[in-house]
């Protein structure tokens, strides 16, 4: 018996973004839409549009983050909704208060959304069940599980580059097994259907059933970017090697780390990603980090874009029951 | 002055009994089946028209959360949900807080059990002091206070630890108790390794986390010639295992939590956390498995794992709520499900929730021989219920089951004779 998602409303619309997983290829495309209308935004004199005008957006971040929550507040901003952020590490969870009776606390402040960030998998899917009907939660990352709105400004930022989805070739170069943007970033581009997905890294980052989610497993670099047209590399985090999950950052650079000899088995028009920030010399070289294929700080910039429309569409609905 | 049971199906798989009779109790022990013994007069009648008449049920792992975790139940609350559920034999595992490490710890439970009256309680005592793993407990006196057997319960242990617990163990008589599972490969998982931890994204705990420790017990079992039981074993593997091992004549029984035999990793669904659980809840093939080792009499008990919670525990992101199902109301009403899907015959699925497991623990109970003591269960086997929270007797409302449809509803429990629950309406 599986839960129903929960985060579309009876008629179909997104009530709360938390995870990829789910939602069809048209509301993928849809996000992406409403993504490029507002790219102009940040060219306007005035960099606002009055769509939020009147909400208040509360930024819950039970773990650090720079790029997502900054991004996250511009983007509330330039709708004109009010912005608020609670800084957890210092607030009352650390006096022992729940984690439910910060939210009924937030709830009786009448905010509209919560958008959250937390350590756990499953954190903002056990928010989004607890709050107040009238809530919706964006989830900014939580564990391992999710971060779908880095996987939508990647795709966002893959579709201005390619186009087309269908012929694509994507390699995801990393600690799949740790990577809550590898998960959702897997999720978008198998629904929206690209011809081959490839996880790259040693077995001991990839999760013993990554097949069953539809990707290539390879455990060898250049095999696994050999003629593709996107590669992702992510984030390693200093505690694998503590865990006895890698040996030194040293080896996987040179096992793993992308370098301009390495790339050029992509396809010469290939773009190399990352969701920061970067470990320059860990997993990937300054050459290819500043290089002519890296788009890394185009994703960044777009972040803004896709979490506008994402706001916008998730609180701009019209009344449940009025379609 | 006794009570008579009239018109019942009396099944009682260890005296290989199934056909409609009288039972008669006299001060609280079974004076006869079929025909009333000179002299008897009953002073009360139950009409089991159309029941099912068996042994009170016996269940191999109860959590009473008493003494130590009293916000989550207690002797009397979990003993009443026993007497709802025609449990008439709990048996608590011994990480309470204290740890039943010392014949004071168990003298109070089994006093605490006395006085509610509602189950009979059997304890488990620590195979190491404080569960540490280090030294060893007074097993001889943890015996003579009347424990049934050992245990760790999930705490580690090293191999030479085990093997000499193991050893002082077969020499004061007692069975070993294991919850099989490596603890450096769960390391921080909180689901099954599979399909679905990946989907998930939630840390899990690989099939060998519980194999690798099933054949290092099985080694240390066949060098001390130690008599150990594995509880709640959750993997297709572990099962095979166990079953080869008692074949070779290995002194080893298993059991199965009831609700490994019908949910498995799918049910966690989007991070559902009344289905976190300890061992996990594994595969599909997993549960088919399992099922298939009742039917073969490889595992030969059906426990509940009865582990009620405080709200609080579950109200968390996956990975922080607390493991366990409160269970022990689901425990019969699930097993019935096994003889309706074939998997078990009604006398063997009762033996599994009866008599097996009296047997694991060592007890004259679990059957209904005359002279033994009258802990009866007395259930309609065609009725139709709904499992709800709001009639769990349970201080704990943990459970994934709320919601299912069950046929088959106590409706007496006798304890020594005596009336303990009996359904109303």
């Amino acid at each position: 018996m599986i839960a129903p998602n929960i985060q579309l409303d009876p008629q179909g619309r997104l009530r709360h973004l938390l995870t990829i997983e789910g939602l069809k290829r048209q509301m993928l495309i849809e996000i992406l839409d409403a993504a490029e209308s507002f790219t102009t935004v940040a060219g306007q004199a005035v960099k606002k549009v009055p769509l939020l005008r009147g909400k208040a957006i509360v930024n819950l971040f039970f773990e650090s983050s720079t790029r997502t929550l900054t991004t996250f507040e511009l983007a509330a901003k330039r709708l004109s909704a009010d912005v608020l952020k609670v800084n957890v590490g210092t607030s009352a969870t650390n006096k022992g208060e729940s984690l439910l009776d910060m939210l009924r606390n937030l709830e009786a402040m009448h905010c509209d959304m919560f958008v959250v960030r937390h350590a756990e998998s499953g954190a903002a899917h056990f928010i989004a069940s607890k709050v107040a009907p009238h809530i919706s939660v964006i989830n900014a990352g939580d564990g391992r599980h999710a971060h779908p709105t880095q996987a939508l400004l990647d795709i966002f930022t893959i579709r201005r580059h390619k186009k087309e989805f269908a012929p694509l070739t994507v390699a995801i170069v990393g600690d799949i097994m740790h990577s809550r943007v590898a998960r959702s970033q897997i999720h978008a581009l198998t629904t929206l259907g690209v011809s081959e997905l490839r996880v790259v890294a040693p077995k001991t980052l990839i999760p013993s059933h990554a097949s069953s989610l539809g990707v290539h497993v390879y455990h060898d670099l250049t095999e696994g970017i050999r003629d593709a047209d996107v590669v992702i590399t992510l984030r390693l985090q200093k505690e694998r090697m503590e865990s006895a999950q890698l040996p030194s950052e040293h080896e996987y650079f040179r096992q793993y780390g992308l370098t301009p000899e390495k790339l050029r088995a992509a396809k010469p028009d290939a773009i190399v990603m990352h969701p920061g920030p970067i470990n320059r010399g860990v997993e990937m070289s300054s050459e290819v980090a500043d290089g002519p294929q890296s788009v890394i700080l185009e994703q960044v910039t777009n972040g803004i874009a896709v979490r506008m429309a994402v706001m916008s569409m998730v609180l701009g609905r019209a009344p449940e029951g009025t379609v | 002055m006794g009570l008579q049971i009239k018109n019942g199906r009396v099944i009682d798989p260890a005296n290989n009994i199934d056909s409609v009779q009288d039972v008669f109790i006299e001060r609280g022990r079974i004076a006869a089946l079929g025909k009333a013994p000179a002299g008897f007069t009953a002073k009360t009648q139950i009409d089991a028209s159309g029941q099912i008449v068996c042994p009170g049920l016996v269940d191999l792992c109860v959590r009473l959360r008493e003494p130590g975790f009293e916000h989550k139940g207690n002797i009397a609350t979990e003993s009443r949900a026993a007497a709802k559920s025609g449990v008439t034999t709990v048996c608590c595992p011994p990480d309470t807080n204290p740890v039943i490490d010392t014949p004071g710890t168990i003298e109070y439970i089994l006093e605490r059990a006395g006085e509610v009256g509602l189950a009979k309680v059997a304890v488990l005592g620590a195979l190491t002091q404080g569960l540490t793993g280090k030294q060893l407990s007074e097993m001889y006196g943890l015996k003579r206070a009347g424990c049934a057997g050992v245990s760790n319960a999930y705490h580690g242990i090293n191999s030479q630890v085990m093997r000499r617990a193991m050893e002082y163990a077969a020499s004061a008589g007692l069975t070993v108790f294991i919850n099989a599972e490596d603890a450096s490969l769960r390391a921080g998982g909180c689901m099954h390794e599979g399909q679905v931890s990946m989907r998930l994204g939630l840390p899990g705990i690989p099939e060998c986390a519980e194999t690798i420790a099933v054949a290092r017990e099985l080694q240390l079992v066949e060098l001390t010639g130690v008599r150990a039981h594995f509880c709640h074993l959750s993997t297709a593997k572990a099962a095979q295992m166990v079953a080869n091992a008692r074949q070779e004549g290995l002194p080893v029984t298993a059991d199965v939590a009831v609700s490994h035999l019908f949910l498995t990793e799918m049910d966690i669904g989007f991070f559902d956390s009344n289905c976190r659980v300890k061992p996990p809840l594994r595969t599909q093939r997993d549960m088919e498995a399992l099922r298939a080792a009742l039917t073969q009499r490889s595992i030969s008990a059906i426990c509940s794992d009865h582990q009620p919670h405080d709200v609080d525990a579950k109200l968390a992101p996956f990975p922080s709520s607390e493991p366990g199902i409160s269970a022990i109301e689901t425990l019969l009403p699930l097993s019935l499900r096994l003889v309706e899907m074939g998997v078990l015959s009604l006398p063997g699925a009762i033996a599994c929730i009866t008599s097996q497991p009296a047997a694991i623990l060592g007890l004259d109970a679990g059957r209904l021989s005359v002279g033994g003591a009258a802990d009866i269960c007395i259930f309609d086997p065609e009725r139709q219920w709904d499992f709800s929270e709001a009639q769990m007797v349970s201080f704990g409302k943990n459970s994934p089951f709320i919601g299912w449809e069950f046929t088959g509803c106590v409706t007496h429990t006798l304890l020594d004779g005596k009336p303990v629950y009996q359904r109303s309406e």
